[in-house]
């Protein structure tokens, strides 16, 4: 009884003594507008399009990101160009439905479409979230 | 007519205090409990969280105030209004400090030094009860009544211990004056020392008496949703509020005075009169952490742990202290 009684009096007080270390130690919590994470390495956040030396797009609207995308989100129309090859005219990810796997960078034989590491995606409208061409371009800049 | 002033003055510098010290009670809380789960706790409205309490008061003051149908109206209103007068009313007994000159005139740093003090506390915060009862029962709702049924069994597991851990310090005082008592402690050596299980007994009492966990078993939010104020919106919830927070502050004010000499500072330090409130505010807030601390720490008790404890341990420990007391001081 007497044991009992010190054993669990002992137990409270390791329980206070461990909130009282968490108390003094720095809390995890990140201010985060103020703050941001630095993403890892191979974070994987929205798409860009790289484009070539000349200033042109790399893809060559081979359209294997399309087909290997598992949630189907890339739209892609082809067309040709001055020097007769393949370009893509419309190029468009639609970030609301895209689950962010990277099978598009691995599927791209031309090493065009590679993904970032900014993860801030909100939007205020749907339509913004379906990314066009120019800012799929203009996110690698 | 001066003497009406100093007491009129005394007691509007007494209240605005407690409530300020109530309101940053809350964001002193938020605080900790955040630092103690890793986290920061309100940081955004002010400097560190600072002007929280302000926000909170004015989100409070502008809600909308829902009067549930089927409520007994009267009763429904009058309940915050019983428990937040009770817990604020036993601030009036506590002196937070010795005689002191101000313009010549000798001024007693509280606001009534009734030769009944404790008595006068404990019936107060008994009356404190009935407001968690009767808000628990005219909210019409299952919850808000079982947590004023529990209130209610819970109040008579604990007051009986709360009151007779008090005794020990009665007999070695003489008196059941605070301020006597505080008096006594001068010359006899601060109490928690001879009447460490009487402190013991009396500190797990106030952490029952003010509702907090681990003793929150009348608003248990896991099984309760939030227990007595259930119904209550507006400011009568932040009423609710105001009286535990109040409670907290006027528990460890008791404890202080009961059993840690009060306004007394530490022997081998000398220190003129105006002292006396600033070792006492120190004390309450080393108090008031410690009631933080425990929230943090530790989980609920089950209801019929409650009642165990309260009868099977802490009542006859309180009376095996009260006898060898008695013998102690017979010898």
């Amino acid at each position: 009884m007497i044991e009992k009684t010190i054993k669990g009096i002992w137990a409270l007080l390791i329980g206070l003594s461990v909130t009282v270390k968490f108390f003094f130690t720095r809390p995890v919590t990140m201010k985060y507008p103020e703050e941001k994470r630095e993403p890892y390495l191979r974070y994987r956040g929205s798409h860009i399009l790289r484009l070539d030396e000349k200033g042109k797009e790399k893809c060559v609207a081979c359209c294997l990101c399309a087909t290997v995308c598992p949630a189907q989100v890339i739209t892609i129309e082809a067309g040709e160009g001055n020097e007769h090859e393949k370009y893509p005219v419309t190029f468009e990810i639609d970030m609301g439905k895209c689950i962010f796997c990277g099978y598009c960078v691995e599927a791209c034989p031309k090493a065009a479409i590679i993904m970032s590491q900014s993860y801030e995606l909100a939007e205020y409208r749907r339509e913004d979230l379906s990314y066009d061409k120019e800012r799929l371009i203009k996110t690698g800049k | 007519m001066v003497d009406l002033l100093f007491i009129l003055v005394k007691i509007v510098v007494v209240f605005v205090a407690l409530l300020l010290s109530v309101a940053y009670l809350t964001w002193l809380e938020r605080k900790v409990l955040g630092h103690m789960q890793s986290r920061l706790g309100p940081h955004r409205v002010g400097i560190n969280g600072l002007l929280q309490p302000i926000a909170d008061g004015i989100k409070l003051f502008f809600k909308e105030d829902v009067i549930v149908t089927a409520a007994d109206k009267v009763v429904y209103h009058l309940a915050p209004f019983i428990i937040v007068s009770t817990a604020l009313l036993t601030i009036a007994v506590i002196p937070f400090g010795d005689a002191i000159k101000i313009f010549g005139h000798n001024i007693l740093l509280r606001i009534a030094d009734v030769n009944i003090g404790l008595l006068y506390i404990f019936a107060l915060s008994s009356l404190g009860v009935y407001g968690i009862v009767l808000a628990g029962w005219s909210s019409n709702n299952k919850y808000a009544l079982m947590g004023g049924l529990r209130s209610a069994a819970q109040m008579v597991s604990y007051e009986l211990p709360l009151g007779l851990s008090t005794i020990g310090v009665l007999m070695q005082a003489e008196s059941l004056s605070l301020s006597k008592i505080v008096q006594a402690q001068a010359a006899q050596g601060w109490f928690f020392l001879p009447q460490f299980i009487g402190f013991l007994i009396f500190f797990i009492c106030a952490v029952a008496e003010c509702n907090r966990t681990p003793f929150d078993l009348p608003e248990a939010e896991g099984e309760l949703v939030a227990g007595f104020h259930i119904e209550y919106s507006s400011m009568k919830f932040a009423l609710f509020f105001m009286a535990e927070y109040a409670s907290v502050i006027l528990m460890s004010a008791l404890i202080v005075t009961l059993f840690f000499g009060g306004w007394l500072g530490p022997s081998f330090i000398s220190c003129p009169a105006w002292c006396g409130p600033i070792w006492f505010g120190v004390k309450v807030f080393i108090f008031s952490f410690i009631f933080i601390w425990l929230r943090a720490t530790f989980p609920r008790f089950r209801y019929d742990q409650l009642m165990k404890f309260g009868w099977k341990v802490l009542f006859p420990l309180s009376i095996i202290n009260i006898a060898v007391t008695a013998v102690v001081m017979m010898r």
